[in-house]
């Protein structure tokens, strides 16, 4: 066991996938001699070499197009963006090819290519350095979608994902990167890379989140203990495949359930979670499915992000809202 | 080809070693130039002189405020004075410049309140200044895609048929050495050429992309990307105001009479952090930093003011007070720089109504309100 950020114990995971298969590549901006600018990487260059940790050209659409080559010749590429809202010059890429060269192939052809992105606010940043875009990529056919939102989780789902003989889309909390946790690097006894985590057990209410927001929900279910209500959080950990036996079952049992991301709720990922629950659990559910998230308008300058992004008063509010029906 | 061609180290083959434009010396002495003639006053060379040091002080300012929490970041223009005031002085009130997130000498050329700069760092707005008045467009964060922007509006003038009269027009793109990689920049280069349109591609490299030194992005010398393009390509001493000057100037005036794009390579370099969360000792050697600084683009106006008797102890001291007094408004205003409200957040999304968004902003107003009711003897839900 050692204690680890989460940054530190993405750091620690790509190091054993590198170790443990010489076909792993890390690319992207800054990667190399900096360790990138959260220093996620910080160290492979040195002991993996320049052409294992690649500085690569300022150019995403570049980045991950040429992944997408490396990985045809049997690499396997894990790119980095250096912030979410630089992932859009690669969208061609990851869509159009990425998603669907292996349905092209038919079969044939095997993408294993991981894309991590740096997600979410609240590190007081200029534009386009706090963005959530995580429904473009659910919604895009032939990506598996997953965020971690702890240092144990990050340290697995990185080495799950660099696995997987399928493309994915890896979210990082970024203002989460300095939360600490005990993670033991020797053991590989993981949960499924697709499962969603009951990570504090509840009666009234289910909140469901991923990534940043997951520590706000259970901070919002320490303070409604305190007022007598029991919210039942649970991490997705993946948002596509979508592990929802997980998120029925508890709902089935709470009959409440609220959602909670950074993303816009106008079409965000919890139109669709509210969206199945209601198919799923329809008899069940005592109120309809809540939605706390971003607003209908672009990330708002630094001084009132505090506003947009989900808070504990909202994930609150929406939880006192499930009982008035 | 070598490597170190790409920088011009010294130690190049002469005839391998790129044509640097430059009419005055790191060490103050004017050199003429066949295709540069610059016929400067006294008062011009002083008005450059105020210009560079002024921006450098704001630019200091800025850094300071950073590191005491007042801004959340700040891109430091500290090395790069000289290819932004050449270039800025360069531009008449028709043009159109698109400037990056590091354009604040710029910026100042084109009469943006380095304030409102300040806000968008620290958080108050996205932008803040109208780019029409100014013909300084909003500060791009996003690598490169304000070449193609800047593409369009020259494509635009083109259109208007103001070319070669009075009224005519150039608009100018600022971008890095880091963004040449970019698609979008590669793509403005072909629009931009095909259409012949008025532009001045003007390119500072400052041989460092965050921790990615040139050798990442290329391997020849970028003003030479230009032929490959079907337009000329140049590389001027950044650090040179009046070569900057001479050489924007000229460009520009080609692109008003109809002549097409130009390349302009500044070459420089950057001599703080890439911004204020940066630590360039993780990447670059303090030796290349100390180099630089002999080629420093203030001291060199100082010393061909000095040398040539144009300017005298009170005039350097006159300046230093003026900046000094503007660094001291910019912090107080800085400090007092009020927070955006938070329905703010809902402004300016569209123009025409949005009942949904209206819907979202009325119950976020609500929610708002609901902690500031006054307590009752209900309780508040
Ligand atoms: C599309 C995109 N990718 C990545 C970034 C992050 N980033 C900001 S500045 C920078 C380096 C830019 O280098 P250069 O073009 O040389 O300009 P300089 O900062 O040196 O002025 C990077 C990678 C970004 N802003 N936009
Ligand atoms: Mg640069």
């Amino acid at each position: 066991m050692s204690t680890l950020t989460l940054g530190k114990a993405l750091n620690e995971g790509l190091r054993k996938a590198m170790e443990n298969d010489p076909k792993v590549l890390v690319m992207g901006e800054d990667v190399g001699k900096l360790g990138g600018v959260f220093r996620i990487t910080d160290g492979l260059q040195k002991d993996f070499g320049e052409e294992r940790v690649i500085d690569t050209p300022l150019a995403e659409s570049g980045i991950v197009g040429t992944a997408i080559g490396l990985a045809l010749r049997g690499y396997r590429p894990v790119v980095e963006i250096q912030f979410d809202g630089f992932v859009f010059p690669a969208a061609d890429q990851i869509i159009t090819q990425l998603a669907k060269m292996r349905m092209r192939s038919l079969g044939k052809l095997s993408l294993p290519v991981v894309i991590r992105i740096p997600c979410g606010g609240g590190i007081g940043a200029v534009e386009h350095h706090s963005e959530s875009p995580e429904a473009y990529f659910t919604h895009t056919a032939g990506l598996r979608v997953v965020a971690c939102s702890n240092p144990v989780d990050a340290f697995a789902m990185i080495q799950q994902s660099i696995a997987s003989p399928d493309p994915v889309i890896f979210f990082e909390p970024k203002r989460r990167y300095w939360e600490k946790a005990e993670v033991d690097t020797d053991s590989a006894d993981w949960a499924p890379l697709h499962s969603a985590q009951v990570v504090r057990p509840g009666e009234h209410v289910t909140v469901l989140a991923y990534g940043p927001a997951v520590k706000t929900c259970l901070e919002a279910a320490s303070a409604a203990a305190e007022e007598g209500r029991s919210l039942e959080v649970i991490d997705l950990r993946s948002l596509n495949p979508l592990d929802i036996e997980t998120v029925t079952k508890s709902v089935n049992r709470t009959g409440r359930c609220v959602v909670v991301h950074e993303a816009p709720v106008f079409n965000g990922y919890g139109a669709e979670l509210a969206a199945r629950i209601t198919e799923k659990c329809f008899y069940r559910l005592e109120s309809p499915v809540l939605r706390v998230g971003g607003f209908s308008a672009p990330y708002p300058p630094s001084r009132n992000e505090d506003h947009y992004l989900p808070d504990l008063d909202r994930i609150l509010d929406a939880a006192d809202r499930t009982f008035a029906w | 080809m070598t490597i170190d061609s790409v920088r011009g180290a010294p130690d190049t083959p002469e005839l391998d070693r790129p044509e640097l434009i430059q009419l005055l010396t790191p060490e103050g002495e004017r050199v003429e130039h066949p295709d540069y003639p610059l016929d400067l006053s006294a008062e011009d060379v002083r008005d450059l002189y105020r210009d560079l040091v002024i921006v450098r002080r704001i630019d200091l300012e800025a850094v300071a405020l950073t590191r005491q929490g007042e801004l959340g970041l700040w891109a430091s223009l500290l090395g790069q004075e000289a290819a932004q005031i050449g270039s800025g002085r360069a531009l008449n009130d028709h043009d159109m410049a698109f400037p990056t997130y590091r354009e604040h000498g710029v910026a100042y050329c084109r009469n943006v309140e380095p304030l409102t700069l300040l806000g968008l760092f620290r958080g108050v707005s996205h932008g803040g200044w109208d780019p029409k008045e100014h013909g300084f467009h909003l500060y791009t964060v996003v690598i490169g895609s304000q070449t193609l922007h800047a593409t369009g509006y020259a494509m635009g003038i083109q259109r208007d048929g103001v070319l070669g009269t009075p009224s005519a027009a150039a608009t100018i793109a600022y971008f890095g050495d880091g963004a040449t990689s970019q698609g979008d920049v590669n793509e403005a280069f072909v629009f931009a050429s095909v259409s012949n349109a008025p532009i001045v591609f003007f390119c500072q490299n400052n041989q460092w992309a965050i921790s990615e030194p040139l050798e990442r992005q290329t391997r020849i010398p970028l003003y030479k990307r230009a032929q490959g393009f079907g337009f000329p390509g140049l590389r001027v001493d950044g650090n040179d105001v009046f070569a900057c000057l001479a050489v924007t100037r000229k460009a520009l005036e080609n692109a008003r009479t109809g002549q097409g794009p130009t390349l302009i390579e500044a070459f420089t370099y950057r001599m703080g952090a890439h911004t204020t969360t940066d630590d360039p000792t993780r990447y670059r050697l303090k030796a290349e930093e100390e180099s630089w600084k002999l080629k420093d683009p203030i001291e060199r106006v100082k010393a061909y003011l000095v040398r040539n008797d144009l300017a005298d102890a009170g005039f350097f001291e006159k300046v230093e007070d003026v900046a000094t007094q503007m660094a001291k408004e910019l912090r107080e205003g800085c400090r007092s720089m009020p927070d955006p409200e938070p329905l703010a957040m809902f402004e300016n999304v569209y123009a025409d109504e949005h009942p949904m968004m209206t819907e979202e902003q009325e119950q976020f107003a609500a929610y708002l309100a609901s902690f500031e009711e006054p307590a009752s003897g209900e309780e508040a839900k």
